[in-house]
């Protein structure tokens, strides 16, 4: 089940085992039958770290998801609420406590799971509805760092880049350091820490002072991680703007990744048997789990989209060919051999038909016309080309328009690529914008505005090209198929973010002074004291390991990107990735948009 | 890096623009294509079996997952619920006769009394544990650690167990200076959940202006402040809050954000007015002046058109029903609202698109855009050739599109126009090739013919002629040409 998350250089299966761990204390001390009452939001992650058998083990035996009304009749003991900390959550749960039969006998007695952090904000809230009384265990479970991959971990938190650049709100940066330092517990003190932006410099003081605060915590754990990279996600506004062009990416980009799963639409995933379809065609869509644990899955993932066609068509070659043998296979032993290795095949045989679905319905919209028009206006703006006008194709896709999140990402995408609009132009998108979509997007042109997606340009100096040639963020010569740059992610992009690490590593930042000076926030490096015992003695040939932290969210392109520089041959180091969100662009600004519609509250 | 105009067409034609194009030879959507079905053949060699690899239902959820659970479980509960009940009693009578078998309570947490009390040792606190706590905790974790509100705890003491998730009084802190250090203390924690309880404690406790004047120093605590009261919607204390600190602009969006709780159009009128003399930036003070006027106009034109369409009067309201009423709609929905059932209004009604479009400043382009996909969509093609033709000042008249006439005759064919219609714009068409593309897909003979014509290309012309019906004028058109000597073919 977890196997594919002890795959990486660094063993996470600790971590969803110190998650389980404290989920069962939990709910044994609930003691009886129980229910669990689920904000819907948080199944995903949960998923993550455990199935339903390791509840029923401890004796939950029904499952509901959260919503107002009378809670279903369940003959249990215990109703557990495992909920956000969020005051729309409190007020269901208020609605769900208040209309209990209290006539009911045995009675049922309630509590609350707190994900991840208890909220003193939210007790106050129950206080007030004058329910916070009927809780018996009111807890918290700090779900922090939840592990995706063998390489990757994220805290699913979706408000957290708002939440920081908006509302100036650090509680999420609170839990990455809190995560950091339960990580440190599993995996020993991490020495070097290096950082660009303010909320890098946040989470570094907030570790060094939790370490300070807690004298107990220095553990004797050999150091698995030699250095962490924190990295603030306004430090590159650029990169998640862009359309991601790996395998992954662009699932995520066209159908939404969550938690690992994808839903697809059924059309082209058809029914197994001949005979069968017509009237049985599926309507539900079909979800599938991507991870590494899939080894055709781990070895297209990262690839460019252009370079996965080929892949998909050799390895049909290769299952047909295997197939194949069972002519061959005379003796009862070289049956028996054949025999052994169908599950093997088969399932090779199952992802394989998967993957040619899934690249064929990204394809139709890759050769889309649309795709192409907007793909290379963004290369354009990417590539430094006409970023002070008002841009022809931007104005037709409002004058038809096109969903507004795609016009936010394009005109946020020119903005950053020229260090902000001229205010004429800016004026000019903006009263497009309103009269198109409605007036009430003033709010959520606003919110772009704080967070420094889409802005005047004040300095009236545009900073970007020299960004873009000293880090060589626009490579000419692309090599899709077999790359030799990480810019292969973005068919000429090579990400900013990623760029940071790659310099980092190799010179080291003090070649780029200039530029770091250039983007937002501070850059820095702290050193954690080791005990004497635990100094590494690198072997020869050994890679480094590098814990990067995305503050604010990372994407998969980024993903692919580190992963990239791990498997370089002469790279000398590894990278473990972290965030607070896995993101694209669309979920991105929509985080920022003002929500229009009022609660059902 | 800035590229001459002059490199443009290098700059198309170089490889990394190309979207997606496979570098192969081969077209890759039929290797996919290929890759596809010799997958698919190897089903009737091995099948049946196929479930047994991966239990997942349908949608995938893999069976026993927490997602998928949940589903089952709550169906069960509606459904059969009376044989659910029966085994579950039986299991947990169960239960109750090995009440420990299933639990993994450990040693340790025994030591730690977690059964007893609530404790809120935290995934973090219990592994930054050294192993001597975990069997003796008595030895650093004072009794008192459970007892709340009889203790002494300072400032920071008070802040760090808050931020463990224990309940703390804070009534103790009586003076402003201890208010307020315990306040700094929070804000160097960084927990947001500890800095709001503080706040909570500070607002309840302390004078208004007090509050306030505290509060514009400590901008960390601030800001949380403000997002504490947006959260709970204590609407008038952040206007006072913002007011206070000179943040006109904010006091003015937080206003006017409140416009979308009102349902109610004419109330909701009436508080956008009211928006109008708040202090925004002067471009989004003409925006928020122009929500308000719209609105207005919008409330007028429902009423007016409710009324036409029950009394049934109106051909165009017979014919095409509204499908919803145009209140809270953008303004150029509204323009093509107006297009389509005011067009022929005169300048002075309200609902008329002329007037809207002198009201708003609506640019040009954006007016013809909308007025053509209204017209068209009426199949009124005179009115969209107007809208197309300009007239210089000579009186000379010219076809003039604001979006390249290729959008044009795309639009126009969405709407089914006749070929006699389209084929006037399709010969518009700049591009020869998008032209020719267009006027062979739309079969507008006539252009193609032109276009052959004027290309001097007799081998295109000459196939051109099994695509044209045998003995039609079109026919005739194409053996003319090719009779014709004038010509000097290039092929």
């Amino acid at each position: 089940m977890a196997a594919h998350l002890s795959s990486g250089r660094v063993n996470l299966t600790a971590l969803r085992e110190a998650g389980r761990r404290e989920l069962r204390e939990f709910l044994d001390k609930c003691a009886g039958s129980k229910a669990i009452v689920w904000d819907e939001y948080l199944t995903g992650p949960f998923g993550l770290i455990a199935q339903y058998s390791l509840l029923k083990e401890h004796e939950v035996e029904k499952m509901f998801t959260l919503k107002p009304g009378r809670l279903p009749p369940a003959d249990v003991k215990n109703i557990i609420f495992f909920v956000r900390p969020k005051l729309e959550l409190m007020d269901i749960i208020t609605d769900n406590v208040l209309r209990e039969d209290r006539g009911r006998s045995p009675q049922r007695d309630f509590h609350i799971l707190f994900v991840p952090r208890r909220s003193l904000l939210c007790e106050q809230w129950l206080k007030e509805q004058g329910v916070l009384g009927s809780f018996i265990h009111r807890e918290q479970y700090s779900l922090d760092l939840i592990p995706f991959d063998g390489d990757l971990l994220s805290m699913e938190s979706e408000s957290a880049f708002k939440e920081c650049y908006l509302e100036s709100d650090q509680t999420s940066l609170y839990h990455a350091a809190k995560g950091l330092m339960t990580l440190q517990a599993l995996y020993g003190t991490i020495p070097q820490i290096f950082g660009k932006g303010d909320c890098a410099r946040h989470v570094a003081n907030m570790m060094i002072r939790m370490k300070r605060e807690f004298p107990g915590s220095q553990n004797s754990i050999f150091p698995v991680f030699d250095t962490l990279l924190l990295l603030d996600r306004n430090v590159d506004l650029l990169t998640p703007l862009a359309t991601q062009l790996t395998y992954e990416g662009l699932i995520d980009e066209i159908y939404g990744i969550q938690n690992t799963y994808v839903k697809l639409p059924p059309e082209k995933f058809a029914p197994k048997k001949q005979g069968e379809g017509g009237k049985d065609l599926p309507t539900e869509p079909k979800k599938l789990q991507l991870n590494s644990a899939e080894e055709l899955y781990a070895e297209i993932r990262d690839k460019n989209f252009n370079a996965v066609g080929s892949v998909l068509s050799k390895k049909a070659k290769i299952i047909s060919a295997a197939f194949e043998e069972r002519h061959h296979a005379k003796t009862v032993g070289e049956i028996k051999q054949f025999v052994s290795q169908l599950p093997h095949m088969q399932a090779a045989r199952s992802s394989l038909a998967n993957h040619t679905s899934i690249a064929e319905l990204i394809k139709d919209i890759t050769t889309s016309e649309d795709f192409f028009d907007n793909l290379t206006v963004e290369q354009e703006f990417m590539s430094g080309i006409d970023t002070d006008k008002v841009n022809n194709y931007i104005e037709d896709c409002i004058a038809q328009k096109h969903p507004l999140i795609k016009i936010l990402r394009l005109v946020c995408l020119q903005s950053v690529c020229n260090s902000g609009l001229k205010q004429k132009v800016l004026d000019h998108y903006k009263r497009e914008i309103l009269q198109t979509y409605g007036y009430e997007h003033i709010l959520t042109l606003n919110n772009l505005e704080k967070a420094g997606l889409l802005k005047p340009q004040t300095s009236g100096r545009n900073n970007y090209p020299t960004i873009r040639k000293t880090l060589r963020l626009w490579m000419d010569d692309v090599n899709e198929q077999n790359p030799n740059d990480i810019s292969y992610v973005y068919s000429g992009y090579a990400p900013l973010s990623v760029r940071l690490a790659q310099l980092l590593a190799r010179p080291g930042w003090r070649s780029i002074e200039e530029v770091l000076k250039m983007l937002p926030g501070p850059h820095f490096e702290e050193r954690q004291q080791l005990p004497t015992g635990l100094q590494k003695k690198r072997q020869h040939g050994e890679n480094r390991v590098t814990l990067v932290f995305f503050l604010g969210g990372v994407t998969y392109a980024e993903i692919a990107a580190l992963r990239f520089l791990s498997q370089m041959e002469d790279g000398g180091t590894e990278y473990v990735i972290a965030t607070t969100k896995l993101i694209n662009g669309t979920t991105w600004i929509k985080s920022l948009m003002e929500k229009l519609e009022p609660a059902p509250f | 890096m800035n590229r001459a105009r002059a490199d443009e067409e290098e700059y198309w034609h170089s490889s990394k623009f190309r979207a997606f194009t496979f570098d192969d030879e081969d077209d890759e959507l039929s290797q996919l294509k290929e890759s596809k079905r010799a997958v698919n053949s190897l089903r009737d060699i091995v099948d049946d079996d196929d479930d047994d690899l991966e239990r997942v239902s349908w949608s995938g959820e893999p069976v026993g997952s927490i997602s998928w659970s949940i589903k089952e479980t709550a169906s069960g509960s509606t459904s059969s619920l009376e044989g659910r009940d029966s085994s579950l009693q039986k299991g947990s009578s169960s239960y109750a006769a090995l009440p420990k078998q299933v639990s993994s309570y450990s040693l340790s947490s025994l030591f730690k009394g977690r059964n007893k009390l609530p404790s809120f040792q935290s995934l973090s606190d219990a592994l930054t544990d050294t192993g001597v706590k975990n069997y003796a905790p008595e030895l650093r974790r004072p009794k008192a650690e459970y007892k709340d509100y009889s203790s002494d705890w300072s400032p920071k003491d008070t802040v760090r167990r808050m931020q463990r998730g224990k309940v703390c009084s804070l009534e103790r802190f009586r003076s402003l200076q201890d208010k307020l250090v315990l306040l700094d203390e929070a804000v160097a924690g960084h927990d947001g959940n500890v800095i709001t309880a503080v706040l909570i404690f500070l607002k309840r406790t302390l004078r208004r202006e007090i509050l306030f004047r505290e509060l514009e120093v400590r901008q960390v605590a601030l800001c949380h402040l403000i997002h504490f009261l947006r959260e709970t919607g204590e609407q008038k204390l952040l206007l006072d809050l913002l007011r206070f600190l000179d943040r006109t602009e904010e006091v003015a969006l937080s206003q006017y954000r409140e416009h979308l709780n009102i349902q109610d159009v004419e109330k909701r009128r009436e508080f956008l007015k009211g928006c109008i003399g708040l202090p925004f930036s002067a471009e989004d003070t003409s925006h928020i002046q122009d929500h308000y006027t719209l609105l207005e106009r919008q409330i007028i034109i429902e009423a007016n058109d409710r009324h036409l369409e029950m009394a049934g009067q109106s051909e165009l309201f017979r014919k095409y029903p509204r499908k919803a009423s145009i209140l809270n709609m953008p303004l150029v929905t509204t323009l093509f609202y107006s297009c389509f059932y005011h067009y022929t209004e005169a300048e002075g009604t309200f609902s008329s698109p002329t007037n809207l479009k002198k009201t708003f400043k609506i640019p040009d382009k954006q007016y013809v855009l909308t007025a053509l996909a209204a017209r068209a969509k009426l199949r009124a093609w005179d009115d969209v050739d107007a809208l197309l033709t300009t007239k210089n000042w000579l009186g000379y008249t010219k076809k003039k599109a604001p979006i390249g006439f290729h959008r044009v005759v795309e639009m126009l064919q969405r709407n089914n126009a006749p070929v006699q219609v389209l084929q006037e714009y399709v010969r518009l068409v700049e591009d020869v090739e998008t032209r020719l593309n267009l006027a062979t897909k739309y079969k507008c003979h006539d252009v193609v013919i032109e276009t052959y014509r004027d290309l001097k290309d007799r081998i295109q012309l000459t196939a051109y002629k099994c695509k044209v019906e045998r003995g039609s004028a079109e026919e005739e058109k194409i053996n003319s040409i090719l009779n014709n000597m004038q010509i000097r073919w290039k092929n």
